[in-house]
């Protein structure tokens, strides 16, 4: 097991380093660099720059140097002092820029992990054994049905049921004056109150597909030769489901969690703008509009990480679940 | 349970089945997979049901558990248990998903299956599972539990229990894992044993040590043992009394000694008669001149060996000659590296040493292990193969016409030749032309395998690989398969190399048989010379586990053992 491991972790370094190259040379793509977006900004409103100082500000910040160079320089800082540069929009560390947002990010995707297994495996589970029954056929629309209608429009609506008809505070995490607070009962209270919405929001529409694979893999299941044999023992159905088919159709689904994360996490970027969350999602598309290279290069490794640590946390949990690759 | 008591109850009848119905709502109508079948169990009897695949003799057995498959339900009938204490209920009566048939289940009628490796859950310990019934019925702790589940695995004969109780069934051997079905069905000390075909999946030797076993246990339990298979080899050495179905139906019910020395049925005769058949030489090869020795040979494989990635050895120096027309036989166990010899000699696996001489249609000789791609391509066209899964080997998506074409057309044949050599081929394994637009499903296992051998004998092959190509087919079905392959034999100068784990099959056809055991052949030679006076252990061991079908004279109980440590040693260490 340990061994294992230790595997999965020497396996992780290449595909990280893949991943960084991969990441800036997507950020570069666009034509220019942040330096053409902030002139076309002001000539937009009105003001002309001189020669001389775009060439100045464009040595300051290593924009004058080869892609390669500033892809080491980049790299080199994160390994070294855990350096990540800095915004050049915001003109602060991207470091200092992001480890709040990254908490918020991870809890908001985490608390939506737990709603849609602990709602899609009921629903999978019930389709499955009423298979073609009138709950099958209602879990099975409202599930697309969810998954169809876009999340930012599942979002504007959830807001404006709650605001219009609840009149409750929508949008953010937090009501206004615990935004800047620090952590206290209340603030715990408040931010209860605030987060199940985007919770719901966001996991609606991941939930189609668990529900559906938890169908399909408890069917496959369900005519299995063991059910037979522990129905022969005397087993009760409902115990006979739970201890045998439904505990071998989890298997299939735990190894989805390594594409369910980062799923959440890139499905929540429209759903945070939309209701103003502070999660790295807005900052993220803030960075990319901007070619604020430095700060999207960092986001979109640091997702990468989550991903690739999604992955390993589904083999282990798999590992622990399953002893046929555990011991084999 | 004291031989007394046993002596007295001996005749009592346990469970009385009367005009069982058990039918299948379908599409086009209701199926009746049971219709109308009546016998008793008696205590310490064993009451064997055989018939064809597709017979109900399966469903009979699930309709007594009242665990049939959706949508099957029972229609009509009783099944009655009588329990020690004189009180009787009716199962049939009784609701399939409630407490009364629960209580039944597992505790007072056990049930062991055909597949033990899909019939177990791969994901829990074997010990959780043979030890749940006991948590299921009596409530009894988790340490009492293992106690029981210790000393069932003890009955059973599994080496180390200790440690083997927490283990999971993928970590045991076929034999072993139907060791721990057994277990699991006798935790409860039920009465009444049901054994669905539960040797089929293993081979001759662990088949006969499993027989062994479920005897010695019903000896010991007194109990009634309800016993279903096709194989009428397995019926006559263990039944008292025999059931014969035939779609749903029962054709016959008598002692086992009248159902084989004194069949009183049409379809029960035809099914004996389709197993002593196979008991002897085919009489088309009975008249048939012999192939000179001195003929030279079609293949000639010197010192083959393969090795898995895996460090296996399934192939360990392996030498071997098949002359024009002849056909040799591969006899041996799972795991023997027969198969993987046979897919070896195509190049399917790449034999790491050795030779493998053809002999081309002009008379050259090519060495197939050394061939390159487009000689090896030209070889392929005259060494054909057959293989043993009739359904996974034909592609559900196209007609048979175009499954038997798929070699012809790789040969360049198109057009109005290609129509008329595929209907050819057809009439010649006695498949209707007028069904080529048919797809695999529409045809039975039998048929299949017609196409499997229309396929590989398109383009005039001279040497015909069959894996196990009648293992998965009726004993009925079997022989009339190994006649059209001898037919073909002749019709087209062929030759076969023949793998198969039964012994009857290759005594009945082939010329030659070489046994192998752990990837080497351990005997070669005619096969009435091996079959009648082997020379090896471990052949005499093979041919002791066969099922005689002959209720007079049981010979696996008394079968010849052969250990490979103990032959390798020239003392035994210990008894």
């Amino acid at each position: 097991m340990l061994r294992f491991l230790a595997k999965r972790l020497v396996f992780a370094i290449p595909t990280l380093f893949a991943v960084s190259i991969i990441a800036f040379i997507i950020i570069q793509l666009p034509p220019g660099d942040y330096l053409t977006t902030l002139l076309a900004d002001w000539a937009s409103q009105g003001g002309a720059v001189e020669e001389g100082t775009v060439a100045a500000m464009r040595e300051r910040y290593g924009l004058d140097q080869p892609v390669y160079i500033q892809y080491y320089k980049w790299i080199a800082g994160i390994l070294m002092h855990g350096d990540f540069g800095i915004s050049f929009e915001l003109g602060k560390p991207v470091t200092e820029l992001i480890w709040g947002r990254l908490g918020f990010s991870l809890l908001l995707s985490l608390l939506t992990l737990c709603f849609v297994w602990a709602v899609a495996i009921p629903i999978g589970i019930l389709s499955a054994v009423r298979q073609y029954s009138i709950s099958d056929y209602s879990a099975t629309f409202l599930a697309f049905f969810f998954l169809a209608v876009p999340d930012f429009l599942m979002a504007l609506s959830a807001m404006y049921l709650m605001s219009a008809w609840f009149g409750q505070s929508v949008g953010g995490l937090f009501s206004a004056e615990y935004v800047d607070a620090s952590w206290s009962f209340g603030r715990l209270v408040d931010f209860a109150g605030h987060v199940w919405l985007p919770v719901i929001v966001i996991g609606l529409g991941s939930l189609a597909a668990l529900v559906r694979i938890m169908r399909a893999n408890l069917l496959d299941e369900l005519s299995k030769p063991y059910v037979t044999t522990a129905r022969a023992k005397g087993m009760s159905e409902f115990e006979l489901l739970i201890r045998y088919p439904v505990r071998l159709a989890l298997n299939p689904l735990i190894s989805t969690l390594g594409w369910i994360l980062p799923a959440v996490i890139s499905g929540e970027i429209i759903v945070s703008v939309v209701m103003s969350l502070p999660t790295t999602g807005p900052l993220l598309l803030r960075a990319l509009l901007a070619q604020d290279m430095y700060l999207a290069g960092s986001l979109i490794l640091l997702i990468s990480v989550l991903t690739i640590i999604g992955t390993l946390i589904s083999d282990i949990l798999l590992a622990l679940t399953d002893p046929r690759i555990r011991l084999q | 349970m004291t031989p007394e008591k046993s002596m007295t109850i001996e005749n009592e009848t346990i469970l009385k089945v009367d005009d069982l119905r058990t039918y299948f709502p379908t599409r086009t109508g209701l199926f009746k997979a049971v219709d109308g079948v009546s016998f008793d169990l008696k205590r310490g009897k064993t009451l064997c049901v055989v018939g064809e695949s597709g017979s109900g003799k399966s469903v009979t057995a699930r309709s007594i558990l009242q665990i049939v498959d959706k949508p099957g339900r029972i229609e009509g009938g009783s099944i009655l248990l009588t329990r020690a204490d004189g009180s009787t209920t009716d199962l049939a009566k009784l609701d399939a998903r409630g407490k009364e048939i629960r209580g039944v289940r597992g505790k007072e009628i056990a049930m062991i299956f055909q597949e033990p490796m899909s019939s177990l859950s791969p994901v829990h310990r074997i010990g959780a599972q043979i030890g749940e019934g006991l948590r299921i019925h009596f409530g009894i702790s988790k340490k009492d539990q293992r106690e029981r589940v210790l000393e069932l695995l003890r009955q059973v004969e599994i080496p180390r229990p200790e440690t083997a109780i927490d283990r999971y069934t993928f970590e045991f051997s076929g034999g072993m894992r139907q060791r721990v079905m057994i277990a699991m069905a006798l935790a409860c000390n039920p009465q009444v044993l049901i054994a669905d075909e539960p040797t089929t999946a293993l081979d001759v030797t662990t088949q006969a040590e499993i027989l062994d076993l479920i005897r010695r246990l019903q000896k010991s339990h007194g109990m009634a043992v309800l016993f279903i298979t096709h194989d009428m080899g397995v019926v006559a050495e263990i039944a008292d009394e025999v059931l014969v179905m035939y779609r749903g139906k029962v054709m016959e019910r008598g002692p086992v000694e009248q159902i084989f020395h004194a069949p009183q049925d049409d379809y029960t005769r035809g099914l004996i008669g389709s197993v002593v058949k196979l008991e002897r030489k085919a009489e088309v090869r009975l008249t048939r001149p012999d192939i000179p020795a001195d003929t030279p040979p079609l293949l000639d494989v010197k010192n083959l060996s393969m090795t898995f990635p895996s460090g296996l050895k399934a192939v360990d120096d392996v030498s071997l000659i098949v002359r024009p027309g002849e056909t040799l036989g591969i006899v041996g166990e799972s795991g023997s590296g027969k198969t993987t010899m046979g897919r070896c000699l195509l190049r399917i696996y790449e034999p790491e040493s050795g030779t493998i001489d053809f002999r081309r249609a002009d008379g050259s000789t090519v060495d197939v292990r050394t061939a390159g791609s487009s000689a090896l391509k030209d070889i392929r066209r005259e060494m054909r193969m057959i293989f043993q899964d009739p359904v996974g080997s034909l592609s559900p998506r196209k007609t048979v016409a175009q499954i038997i074409a798929e070699p012809l057309k790789l040969a360049g044949m198109k057009g109005r030749t290609l129509d008329d050599r595929v209907a050819e081929l057809m009439q010649q394994v006695g498949l209707e032309p007028a069904w080529r637009e048919r797809y695999p499903h529409a045809f039975s296992g039998g048929q299949r395998q017609r196409i499997g051998i229309a396929r590989a004998i398109a383009v005039n092959p001279r040497l015909i690989i069959a894996d196990e190509a009648t293992s998965a087919l009726d004993v009925s079905l079997r022989s009339q398969m190994l006649d059209l392959m001898m037919k073909l034999q002749d019709e087209m100068g062929l030759s076969y190399v023949f793998i198969s784990h039964d012994m009857s099959v290759i005594r009945y056809m082939c010329d030659r048989v070489a046994v192998m055991y752990r990837g080497k052949i351990v005997e070669a030679g005619d096969t009435d010379q091996v079959v009648n006076h082997p020379a090896h252990d471990y052949t005499r061991a093979l041919l002791s586990a066969i099922p005689n079908p002959d209720p007079r004279d049981r010979r696996i109980h008394n079968r010849f053992r052969y250990d490979a440590a103990a032959a390798a040693r020239p003392v035994p260490a210990n008894g």
